[in-house]
């Protein structure tokens, strides 16, 4: 008797556990008739990434506020959820956003949690556009999935060809990281087109997760003679290698991860990062009043000056904005008809937005925009030659 | 040169594991427990230190010091409230408990700092001692950090065999009930073993994060599996032999660094662990244990 | 009316039991997946629950019943995950059907994961305690270290392999395996609920045949007491090593089966944590009780996602829950508090049932 009492209990627990996760209705109470796109995105918002993913988070709420302002009705939801990074949570938080009868999907934040969410989009026949996922082979996975940011082979070349131009007599060294997509991505691209053009590499270095010490990588670049020291990683691993490279100077040279040494990292040596060239979509210090605008915007709600995933994020729900309106597609629409609209305007249509203008998409879901490269003078970020 | 630099930073850096790694050994030689939240109480006094200078711009000295006090304090009440409910618990319990603080010291301090790395302020000053006409530099903070070490094990050594504590703490490592019988107050000699471990915390997370200045809330779990290693490296219990077992795995990592290649250095650290505790089992000066039926 | 009786005799108890949970819950899931009345987050947390359910049993194997404490649990399931979703990638070239694929996957990850058992099992069953442990410990960060330095790919010329330093320069038709710390990419996702139960049922069979068996029984009384058993005469360190190499394969193809779940797997998933993670499933659930790591297991897993809603806290709640069960089921004095809290309820619950039987 004893046995099936136990037996009882363990089942009670199992039905509550199933019970309790059981499907709750969307209730998603606008103030008119019509519902809301639930537009979708994960990120993460905590652990050792969280900037990232809030950084997209962040940039994606001002843009749906400003059109639901701007429309007088909440014509977009925004349903963000943490994936920390992980491909397994990243799957979590799309069944989750799933379960919030997402239409729209943002995909995830950063390329590897976007790699494995990209298939189950085009699995459920969403229409996925990445802010910030910019490894080449994400819009490879199907016709649905599109990319905001530059693609990482677009980067690689564009500073091969900028420091062979802009710097003839340069020693070029290179430090990646060789754990994140992005920084491996650019700099396979570099390198390919460094040997290309004929332009000479005479140090490499790397990193992996989790590195406290860039000693060696320093070192490395300083034995080498290296004057130019090319760095297609993220502005936090940045700034500990200009931090911890004392009285080495060379002219460092960033790509659009580096957005954000000025201001993303507490107590950083802003000093440091003088002289810093970066190739970028996006300049908090534009003067045109979109970006003003942003900026003005992000500093007020977030205390912090937005980076270029914040912009590439506000830029992809604008871009879903536009087409929504330009195609006539209302949120009571099945899936699949919303899904084919938003194709059928991203491939034939051009956007301007904060990270570029004339924006354009080709069928394979890759973006066009031309990076502008930008130094650092005087702690502002200053157009280059 | 370049052997004697890689030599002199091994030593530094096996300086700040053999600091960690002291933590380990005390609290296993005499609470018989893997505290595994001690990485973290790293990680705390970084941010104790890092807000100090940053937010309230007060000098080095006193930010060093705040640091040791809030390591040492938040030691002790850990101890108090998670470990000292479970005196009597299977060790596995105790271990799950160390791994539920860890998680939270992390977690907490993602939510109260955020996760964005920050820069350590550089409390202890830069430069660097020139030889051989400058072809070797080698930074204050280097000779620093191995000279405090080396400074901080005498004191302990002598602490240890020369102080009524001190003497409290052997005879508990010992054999607790035996302790406990004699008058010693097993508890408070705990306590202490705690408080002076997470003491040494603090100091070798200023001495690591102004090597190493990037700083976020899972700072210490990398140093604090790495102290780990050479606490049992050295033979887990033993003070020389966490000092020792520090110094050779920080040696055994910046050769492997600069020989090999960085990012195989783990693997190499870890082989050589377990082909040392194959010929050693009980680590390089650790005591045979002796059953008893 | 015999059968079923000793189907519950105190033997066959808790085995019975975890195979009706088992079945019980699948059924509960498939009904609920064909009614749609389930989340699509539970439904997709499924194949990685079964996952980690292996996992954590075969962990159980080690902790609670060989009595050593193992840390590199997410060290074989790396192992195994890497070769067998590298087995299934190639083998999909040529196999058409997926399921086929899946099991020839999980059974490459279980060998290999194996032969990594003996290797480490042979000289590591001499080491006692703590030191075990951090073998394990340095076993798990050493596989990880190594699978991140692993560049595995494939074009119509062959595979191409390079070691710490990408070399490899494959067609623009080829396909990349394993990347280095990216790790698995593009993998097919082919994993199912229903193989998951079968295969969570096939390693229930296979812990409970090797804890009653003759050599099992032997195993526990070491563990209980060591000196007293050898001194009786026993020796199981065979048997021990058989039981260590068994739980690392059936950790192997739990490896193998969770990562051909997702389209790409990073080497730094199975790290410490997950280790680390395993071990708290197999210690809430019960040191040598397979029910327990079972309920602790879905329970812990699913719970982190079920307080979402928490954002920011889940992970300190989490932390606080853990820190608290651990005191509470530790602790005599909240033991004897709990104790009476049952008494009491267990009393109303006799009043009620009086009553009722008096009507």
């Amino acid at each position: 008797m004893k046995t099936f009492k136990k037996l009882a209990v363990v089942l009670f627990a199992m039905m509550l556990l199933v019970g309790c996760s059981s499907k709750t209705p969307a209730s998603d109470d606008t103030a008119g008739d019509e519902k809301a796109f639930v537009i979708g995105g994960s990120g993460p918002t905590t652990g050792d990434y969280a900037q990232y993913g809030l950084a997209v988070q962040h940039g994606a709420e001002i843009a749906v506020a400003e059109i639901n302002a701007a429309e007088g009705k909440e014509l977009l939801a925004l349903a963000f959820e943490d994936d920390k990074s992980d491909p397994e949570i990243a799957v979590n938080a799309f069944n989750a956003l799933m379960d919030k009868n997402m239409q729209i999907s943002l995909l995830a934040t950063t390329s590897g949690a976007c790699s494995a969410v990209a298939p189950m989009v085009q699995d459920e026949g969403l229409f996925g556009l990445t802010p910030s996922g910019s490894n080449p082979a994400i819009p490879t996975v199907g016709s649905n999935i599109f990319q905001m940011c530059f693609t990482d082979p677009n980067q690689g070349k564009a500073s091969a060809d900028y420091i062979k131009a802009a710097f003839p007599d340069a020693v070029v060294g290179v430090i990646y990281q060789n754990s994140t997509d992005y920084s491996k991505g650019v700099y396979k691209t570099f390198v390919d087109e460094a040997a290309v053009i004929g332009l000479n590499i005479a140090a490499e270095a790397s990193f992996g997760d989790n590195a406290a010490s860039y000693a060696d990588q320093v070192d490395a670049m300083k034995n080498a003679g290296c004057t130019v020291v090319f760095l297609p990683i993220y502005y936090t691993e940045a700034a500990g290698i200009l931090t911890q490279a004392g009285d080495y100077k060379p002219t460092w040279f960033g790509v659009d991860g580096m957005d954000g040494i000025l201001s993303g990292v507490e107590n950083f040596d802003t000093s440091l990062a003088e002289g810093v060239y970066l190739l970028t979509p996006f300049s908090a210090t534009a003067t045109d009043a979109k970006t003003k605008n942003f900026v003005e915007t992000y500093e007020k709600n977030y205390g912090e000056t937005p980076n270029q995933f914040a912009a590439d994020s506000y830029d992809a729900v604008y871009a879903i904005y536009n087409a929504i309106k330009d195609q006539g597609l209302t949120s009571d629409m099945s899936v699949s008809d919303i899904t084919a609209g938003l194709i059928e305007w991203f491939t034939s249509k051009s956007f301007d937005g904060i990270t570029g203008t004339s924006v354009t998409w080709d069928v394979s879901g890759e973006v066009s925009k031309a990076p502008m490269a930008v130094v650092i003078q005087n702690g502002e970020y200053v157009l280059a030659e | 040169m370049i052997l004697l630099s890689s030599l002199i930073n091994g030593l530094s850096l096996g300086s700040i594991y053999a600091l960690i790694a002291l933590g380990y050994t005390m609290v296993y030689g005499i609470a018989k427990m893997l505290n595994f939240a001690h990485g973290d109480i790293i990680m705390v006094g970084a941010y104790v230190a890092f807000f100090a200078s940053f937010s309230f711009g007060l000098p080095a000295i006193v930010c060093i010091i705040l640091a040791i006090v809030a390591c040492v304090l938040l030691g002790v009440i850990i101890e108090g409230l998670a470990y000292k409910p479970l005196r009597q618990a299977p060790s596995l319990s105790v271990l799950i408990t160390a791994i539920g603080v860890s998680y939270l010291l992390q977690n907490s301090s993602q939510l109260l700092f955020g996760s964005a790395t920050k820069i350590f302020p550089s409390l202890l000053g830069n430069g660097s001692f020139k030889f051989f006409d400058g072809k070797l530099s080698v930074p204050y903070l280097t000779i620093l950090t191995i000279v405090v070490c080396v400074l901080i094990i005498i004191v302990l050594q002598w602490f240890i065999n020369h102080t009524e504590t001190g003497r409290c703490m052997r005879a508990c490592s010992e054999d607790k009930g035996a302790a406990q019988l004699m008058g010693i107050n097993v508890n408070r000699t705990i306590s202490a073993t705690f408080a002076i471990g997470s003491g040494l915390a603090a100091v070798a997370a200023i001495l690591l994060c102004s090597m190493y200045p990037s700083i976020s809330p899972t700072l210490g779990s990398m140093p604090g599996i790495k102290a780990f290693t050479a606490a049992v490296f050295g033979g887990i219990g033993s003070i020389p032999g966490a000092f020792l077992g520090g110094l050779l795995l920080g040696l055994i990592e910046t050769f492997s660094n600069v020989f090999i290649s960085a990012q195989l250095s783990d693997a190499i650290v870890f082989t050589v662990l377990i082909v040392v505790l194959l010929v050693k089992p009980t680590g390089i000066l650790g005591k045979k244990i002796s059953e008893k039926v | 009316m015999r059968y079923l009786k000793s189907m519950f005799s105190s033997k066959n108890r808790a085995r019975t039991i975890s195979f009706l949970m088992v079945i019980v819950f699948y059924a509960i899931i498939q009904s609920a997946i064909a009614t749609r009345s389930i989340s699509s987050l539970m439904k997709g947390m499924m194949v990685p629950l079964c996952a980690y359910v292996i996992a954590a049993l075969a962990l159980n194997l080690v902790v609670g019943i060989l009595g050593d404490l193992s840390l590199g649990q997410a060290g074989f399931m790396s192992v195994g995950g890497y070769f067998g979703a590298t087995v299934a990638t190639l083998a999909l070239q040529h196999v058409n059907n997926e399921l086929l694929v899946l099991l020839i996957a999980v059974l490459a990850g279980a060998l290999i994961a194996a032969v990594f058992g003996v290797i480490i099992g042979v000289p590591i069953l001499k080491l006692q305690g703590d030191y075990l442990a951090i073998v394990t410990l340095a076993f798990g960060e050493i596989v990880k270290t190594i699978v991140s330095n692993i560049y595995l790919g494939f074009d119509e010329n062959g595979l191409q392999f390079a070691f710490v330093n990408d070399t490899t320069r494959l067609s623009s038709t080829g396909t990349m395996i394993i990347n280095g710390p990216i790790g698995l990419s593009g993998n097919a996702r082919i994993s199912t609920f229903t193989i998951g139960i079968v295969l969570v049922l096939l390693t229930l069979i296979i812990i409970y045949n090797l804890m009653y068996s003759r050599q099992g029984r032997a195993v526990m009384a070491v563990r209980d007491n060591r000196i007293a058993a050898l001194s009786v005469g026993v020796d199981v360190s065979k048997y021990k090593l058989m039981a260590f190499v068994v739980s690392a394969a059936l950790a192997g193809a739990a490896g193998a089966f969770y990562c051909m779940n997702y389209s790409t797997v990073s080497p730094a998933k199975f790290d410490f944590n997950t280790s680390i993670m395993i071990l708290v499933y197999v210690v809430l659930g019960g040191l040598g009780n397979m029910n327990g790591t079972i309920i602790a297991t879905a329970v812990l897993l699913i719970l982190p996602e079920q307080l979402r809603e928490f954002k920011d806290y889940r992970m300190v709640i989490y932390a606080i829950i853990l820190i608290a069960m651990m005191i509470i089921t530790n602790n005599q004095k909240c033991r004897n508090v709990l104790e009476k809290i049952k008494d009491g309820i267990a009393k109303i619950f006799r009043r009620k049932k009086g009553a009722a039987d008096h009507e």
